[in-house]
């Protein structure tokens, strides 16, 4: 069964049989406002929890997204180079940003679950 | 809300107007703005078919009056204002001792005073140099009461006539005394925008009941500063603090057609003798637009380099003002190179993140103006 966490940056990966799929969430992409440019990583790049992962570009600024867990990227979402506003229209869905294979689980356990990350939202308001 | 001094922001008189119609709020010089209501790139295109309705009230309304009040301006600004007709409204920078731009700004012959719109960071400078050099030969007087909205984009002029008929006839960059809604405020048909459109300045306490009257008219929607913004950079249009500033000069900013033709020849301002040898010899950088291929926009401070290889080459300049530009469909920037590279579809990168982005020098504006001219 999918589990899906969050991050402080609002990155969100749902996890299946190993495999994370990395997105940002709907706050950070209302947050964000109308995209513009999606850079996304190599696929075969190794990163560490935290590290910088993808860029977004806004019509106003760009901002980093960071792997909420290490480990490999195994796929890119190659229709956000044509469409990066399904990030807007679908951050938790078909915006998602890249796959990886998560080196480390406990990773994944020790980051916030739905109801913790609204909680952190609202928090921030 | 507070600024990112932690300073406390200051409100519009429309502040609780654009909190109803679901604006996000953002700090804009000290104050408390409207980012963004729909979307940007809604808005902004928006007010290219349309209009849409701009608070600009941070902004700074003076009233300079006196005998020679035209003259004592001509001391701080390169323009030419002693032969502005009356209704005339024209474009122009304070000038600093080396030629630098304190601030940019338009002036209005309103009759017996000149109408002054400075910008919202740079108003204290400006009221603090106009006490101190031309104090003495006019009457500053601040519309601390005032509120400027901005109506912009082809429809603005079939709105506005709804209100006051006679708008129709005015010309772009003219200024008049309408009634609006029983409200006698000063208009002046012209903008930030590149499109057709108005700026009205308006008594704070009528503000809200006027913007509510236009808001209500079938071609407009708000809009905010994050579709402002990229307007006025399609639009090339210098952004105080960003394009032009203390050290930048008219010349190099490629502000020189703001220069008269007396002054020129007579000089008499700030900064005078720099300007003027400038515009004889030439400058070493100029501010020019920016075109990269792809869609991946330069920002700010993104370094320019010569066009060889994909680390870039030598630098040759950085980028002021870059985003994406909704009606042009992709990234437009603009910054200052050397003279020598600026000749439009000149090759260049940009550099961002590491890596360079083939671009070409472009002609600016990005998108054409759009005035009501005769």
């Amino acid at each position: 069964m999918a589990i899906v966490k969050y991050t402080k940056e609002h990155e969100w990966i749902r996890v299946e049989d190993g495999v994370g799929v990395v997105g940002i969430t709907e706050y950070a992409q209302e947050q964000l406002g109308d995209i513009v440019y999606v850079e996304l990583p190599e696929v075969g790049a190794g990163m560490t929890q935290g590290a910088e992962a993808a860029v977004v570009e806004s019509v106003k600024a760009a901002s980093e997204v960071y792997a909420p867990v290490g480990g490999e990227v195994t796929e890119v979402n190659q229709n956000l180079a044509d469409n990066p506003g399904t990030v807007n229209t679908d951050a938790m869905g078909e915006g998602w940003f890249f796959k990886m294979k998560i080196a480390d689980t406990g990773e994944v356990a020790r980051l916030m679950d739905g109801v913790d990350y609204q909680e952190y939202v609202e928090s921030l308001s | 809300m507070n600024d990112i001094q932690g300073r406390d922001l200051e409100q519009t008189p429309l502040n609780a107007l654009h909190r109803e119609r679901g604006a996000t709020m953002v700090p804009v010089a000290g104050y408390e703005m409207p980012g963004r209501y729909q979307g940007i790139i809604a808005e902004h295109l928006h007010t290219r078919e349309n209009a849409a309705l701009f608070d600009v009230s941070h902004m700074g309304q003076v009233i300079l009056r006196g005998e020679d009040v035209a003259a004592a301006l001509e001391t701080l600004v390169p323009g030419d204002f002693q032969e502005l007709p009356v209704g005339k409204t024209r474009y122009t920078v304070l000038t600093n001792d080396r030629g630098g731009i304190i601030d940019d700004l338009m002036v209005t012959h309103g009759g017996d005073h000149l109408f002054v719109v400075l910008n919202a960071a740079c108003k204290e400078k400006d009221l603090a140099h106009f006490e101190a050099h031309i104090g003495g030969r006019c009457k500053i007087e601040v519309l601390s009461d005032r509120a400027l909205l901005a109506l912009q984009g082809p429809a603005a002029v079939d709105v506005l006539a709804r209100l006051a008929p006679p708008c129709r006839h005015m010309l772009f960059m003219t200024g008049a005394t309408l009634t609006l809604a029983d409200v006698p405020c000063f208009v002046i048909r012209s903008g930030y925008t590149g499109e057709d459109g108005f700026e009205i300045s308006v008594p704070a306490e009528e503000a809200e009941r006027l913007a509510r009257l236009l808001l209500d008219e079938p071609e407009v929607r708000p809009a905010g500063f994050g579709a402002r913004d990229s307007l006025r950079l399609e639009a090339g249009f210098c952004l105080y603090g960003n394009d032009i500033d203390e050290t930048t000069t008219p010349v190099e900013a490629a502000l020189s057609w703001a220069i008269g033709k007396r002054r020129r020849a007579e000089g008499g301002f700030p900064g005078a003798a720099v300007i003027v040898r400038q515009l004889a010899e030439g400058v070493e950088r100029k501010r020019v637009g920016l075109r990269a291929e792809g869609k991946i926009p330069a920002r700010a401070h993104a370094p320019i380099t010569e066009s060889d290889g994909a680390e870039g080459g030598p630098v040759i300049g950085e980028v002021t003002s870059g985003g994406y530009g909704p009606t042009v469909g992709g990234p437009v920037a603009m910054g200052y190179v050397k003279a020598e590279r600026a000749r439009a579809d000149t090759p260049v990168s940009l550099m961002v993140r590491g890596k360079a982005l083939a671009a070409r020098v472009a002609k600016l504006p990005f998108v054409e103006h759009r005035y009501f001219k005769r």
